[in-house]
């Protein structure tokens, strides 16, 4: 369907941090969108943001978006399509210029990047404010801190785009905010009314996380199977003034839509379906009506709003010390044992020869490791891997665990192969909520 | 529906499919039965005593159940169940996106066979 029919069409071109890229470039090519979205931001992803920053000043944003903009700038400039991102994570204005001197190289003249700040409020909240959801305040931390984000909302978002914007990036936008925003603006929708925010909302909610709703994150060979999964396609809303929308895919790429792709998605990281929380609206996902219209195509209606919340949600980040993580396999007959074997060595000689404190866990890779904490008892593979992870603060210690798990090729059961450790610096995260009036979000227009 | 899940249906995954996703320390899982017959199945099966009741260590907080009965959805949240939240925690899967194979991993309730 072309643009037309007050249908206003916006895809996915980035699901998070390190989603795929030729995907994204064929839609910005035949999708005929009017926006499409690059969600590139997490708690995890925004804390490592903050450490490459600090590691480097320049840096800070997503570390894919070079590629990501020049392959897209010249299709979605061909296209007339307004690209809109969160990829400028803890440097925003870092990613507006790069943005800008490379649309400049690839000879793209008189694009308008802005370029959205203030979601940075580090120097806003002091040590005396609460945590959201835990006994606490910041003063508790006790670590240096090393970023503070607001998640901003619509509101930050629209006059960039009402002052002509091709491009805009910013930091910490709300995911479903970056959807919300051009559609409230291309469809005339008010700030006070309230069902078509929730609309939109869930229109935003539905297409954050790509291809988690074209089949992406979905296939279970036997009984759910998806079609080329190699070649999936991004999702595509075609949004009506009302709020309701159809979810599809360009035609010709692998995936699937259907209302089973769409349910998963609909409660992905909702608690209560009633109110779904962004710093725009509450948003009211429990009577939600999907009709799959077949052909990959379904439609989404009856979402609905209440009152945006008071305050807003702050991703607080601070310096953890490191995550130091080592392995050694081992195989064939008695695997199991042996892994086990392993790891009581090292345990004992980490906790009682070394007497490290920080928390320590050994896993033994083929014979229960992600449910060990739920105390699910799983059969032994004839291959299985000893998997050590450590975080502490102080760098030696961590030196030290990767010796031991080493030591084992020589020191430890029989037949063990395959060592790899890594230590790689570590950024935890806590959230607190912040009065709205104290976060003003600004904007400025790079031109090339 | 293949012969294997109509023939014996053991397990949650024989009758619904399941998404788990994370905000902090909470993880939460929906899971949608496939076939609308089978969701007063799925609602014995899936409560929130028995999650507590299966897995004590995993689950520190609360569980709520919320139920979307005109889709034939469950969506759990477990607070405190992600050993710290994503940035925290020590398991190769931070984020806890195999809990929904927790769940998928249930037996269904045994109430089933009696006619």
């Amino acid at each position: 369907m072309a643009k037309g029919n007050g249908i206003f069409r916006i895809g996915t071109g980035a699901g998070f941090s390190a989603d795929r890229l030729e995907p994204a470039v064929d839609l910005a090519r035949r999708g005929e969108l009017h926006a499409m979205v690059l969600e590139c931001l997490g708690e995890r992803t925004v804390a490592f943001a903050h450490r490459d920053r600090m590691a480097d000043p320049r840096r800070g944003y997503n570390a894919l978006l070079e590629r990501r903009m020049r392959a897209l700038l010249p299709a979605c400039r061909q296209a007339g399509s307004v690209i809109i991102t969160n990829m400028g994570a803890a440097n925003p204005r870092a990613a507006a210029e790069r943005t800008r001197d490379i649309a400049r190289a690839l000879g793209i003249t008189g694009l308008r990047i802005a370029c959205i700040e203030g979601d940075d409020v580090t120097n806003l909240v002091g040590p005396t404010q609460a945590f959201m959801d835990e006994p606490g305040t910041l003063a508790d931390i006790g670590r240096p801190i090393v970023g503070m984000n607001a998640y901003l909302g619509a509101d930050a978002i629209i006059p960039a785009l009402e002052a002509g914007a091709d491009v805009v990036i910013g930091g910490r936008l709300a995911d479903p905010s970056m959807y919300l925003a051009p559609l409230m603006r291309h469809h005339g929708w008010q700030t006070s009314d309230l069902a078509k925010l929730g609309a939109g909302t869930l229109v935003g909610h539905l297409m954050e996380c790509g291809m988690q709703i074209t089949g992406g994150y979905f296939a279970d060979p036997g009984i759910k199977d998806v079609p080329n999964l190699a070649e999936c396609g991004y999702p595509i809303a075609e949004v009506s003034a009302d709020g309701s929308a159809v979810i599809t895919k360009l035609p010709e790429t692998g995936g699937q839509v259907n209302e089973a792709t769409v349910k998963e998605q609909l409660l992905y990281e909702v608690h209560d379906p009633a109110s779904y929380l962004t710093p725009d609206v509450t948003a009211d996902f429990s009577h939600v009506r999907l009709k799959d219209l077949g052909k990959d195509r379904v439609h989404v209606s009856s979402a609905a709003g209440r009152a945006r919340p008071e305050k807003l949600k702050v991703t607080v980040g601070f310096d953890a010390g490191v995550l130091a993580e080592a392995g050694v396999s081992y195989a064939g007959p008695s695997a199991g044992t042996r892994g086990r074997l392993a790891a009581e060595i090292v345990e004992t000689r980490l906790k009682e020869i070394h007497g490290i404190k920080s928390p320590v866990r050994v896993d033994v890779i083929g014979a229960g490791s992600l449910f060990a904490t739920a105390g699910k008892a799983r059969a032994d593979s004839e291959d299985v891997r000893l998997h050590v992870a450590l975080r502490t603060t102080e760098r030696e210690q961590a030196e030290l665990m990767l010796w031991e798990v080493e030591s084992l090729l020589c020191c430890g059961p029989a037949g063990g192969g395959g060592y790899r450790g890594v230590i790689t610096p570590a950024v935890e995260t806590k959230s607190v909520l912040i009065d709205r009036n104290l976060v003003n979000p600004t904007f400025e227009i790079l031109v090339t | 529906m293949t012969d294997r899940r109509r023939n014996e249906r053991l397990f949650v995954r024989d009758i619904a499919h399941a998404r788990a996703g994370d905000k902090g320390n909470t993880s939460n899982i929906n899971i949608w039965v496939y076939d609308p017959e089978d969701f007063e199945l799925l609602k014995r099966s899936v409560t929130p005593e028995r999650i507590k009741r299966e897995f004590p260590r995993l689950v520190q907080g609360t569980v709520t159940r919320y139920v979307v009965e005109h889709l034939h959805g469950l969506n759990l949240v477990m607070r405190e169940a992600l050993e710290g939240g994503v940035n925290a925690s020590l398991n190769l899967d931070s984020h806890g996106k195999s809990w929904s194979y927790l769940i998928l991993g249930l037996t269904l309730d045994a109430g089933e066979k009696t006619p």
